[in-house]
């Protein structure tokens, strides 16, 4: 008679396994952070191209008071973005463009109440933050439909180019503002940064309308709340470094 | 937006509030006061001060929206170095240019 002694060894338990989460996140939660980094690497590459291509061309060298459109200088963005909507003719520097910034700041403020609600399981709280975040996406972006439909006609008084055309409004090749890369760049990054909003609007649109027919209630969590709430979060955070480096500076 | 134990949810839920409404209220006035020092700054004074200290402005205000906004601040550790260490390559990439945009101007 032999004996054998079955050894019933317990598989050693190994992170790789599954059924943990590294980093104590949710796997679409990392994955959002990780894209995330990536569109932030695309963006600075964006505004770096535009900070050394600023540099490739002269700088205007006269008295701030005194600035005048030429192809020959970089413009100073406070003497491009002056208009406002109704407020034709009248010099308000940058005041649309806070506006716009105060309106992309407050629907970040209210996507993060949605994501609070969310904690909370508090489906009313959620849709209504949601709704105020998408109200607040549109309005942003039928701003810069009015920023760019401005910069594209023109302010009303042509520019005399270096090529002696007098020249009004902008398009890819050329414009009254500056040099004729001034208008791509602006058309690139707010265009790509509207890109984005418009992206992040239809997202909210697809979690709003899920949180109404109670998917997450049923499905117990509101974590994609708060995965879309990272994305719209980026889109802020990218806003803030253009309004500085294509505005500001 | 720390989660405390020893408070009931509604306290809990009014300290988050509070919080975020704190956070956002930073932002609005570090905004104002760029538009503020935009319009004050006279012509005779350095514009490089001035756009350094926009750019100091603007990382506070990245800091907080990534920090508190995003909750990364609140990640593990771990998490927060994954996403915070690669931006050095950003920083890289600025110097780069930089120093080579003094090339391609002379180009």
């Amino acid at each position: 008679m032999s004996t054998t002694a079955t050894v019933v060894k317990t598989p050693k338990k190994s992170i790789w396994d599954g059924g943990v989460s590294p980093l104590k996140a949710s796997y679409g939660k990392l994955m959002m952070w990780f894209f995330l980094l990536s569109d932030a690497f695309t963006f600075s590459a964006l505004l770096i191209t535009y900070g050394t291509i600023r540099f490739m061309h002269p700088a205007y060298d006269g008295l701030f008071s005194e600035f005048t459109f030429s192809d020959q200088h970089w413009p100073i963005p406070e003497k491009v973005f002056n208009a406002f909507p109704f407020f034709h003719g009248v010099d308000m520097p940058l005041i649309f463009v806070g506006l716009m910034t105060f309106i992309l700041i407050l629907s970040s403020v209210t996507m993060v109440l949605a994501v609070e609600a969310g904690h909370r399981k508090d489906q009313r709280d959620v849709e209504k933050w949601m709704l105020w975040t998408v109200i607040g996406g549109i309005t942003f972006l039928g701003c810069q439909a009015w920023e760019w439909g401005h910069f594209i006609v023109g302010t009303g008084t042509p520019t005399i180019l270096s090529n002696g055309v007098a020249f009004e409004g902008a398009n890819l090749t050329q414009n009254q503002y500056g040099p004729p890369l001034f208008a791509d760049l602006f058309f690139f990054i707010t265009g790509f940064h509207g890109t984005h909003v418009l992206s992040g609007v239809i997202i909210n649109i697809v979690i709003f309308y899920n949180v109404v027919m109670g998917t997450y209630e049923r499905r117990g969590s509101y974590e994609m709340v708060e995965k879309v709430g990272l994305y719209w979060h980026f889109v802020d955070l990218v806003w803030v470094f253009v309004f500085t480096f294509f505005y500001l500076i | 937006m720390a989660h405390d134990t020893n408070l009931s949810p509604e306290e809990q839920h009014k300290k988050n509030v509070k919080h975020i409404i704190f956070v956002a209220l930073l932002l609005f006035f570090v905004t104002v006061i760029e538009f503020i020092l935009a319009f004050i700054w006279p012509d005779t004074w350095n514009r490089e001060l001035l756009n350094g200290l926009f750019v100091a402005l603007t990382l506070v205000k990245a800091f907080y929206i990534v920090a508190e906004f995003m909750h990364l601040k609140h990640e593990v550790k771990t998490l927060i170095w994954s996403i915070g260490f690669p931006t050095v390559f950003i920083i890289w990439l600025l110097v780069a240019l930089v120093y080579e945009g003094e090339h391609m101007i002379s180009f």
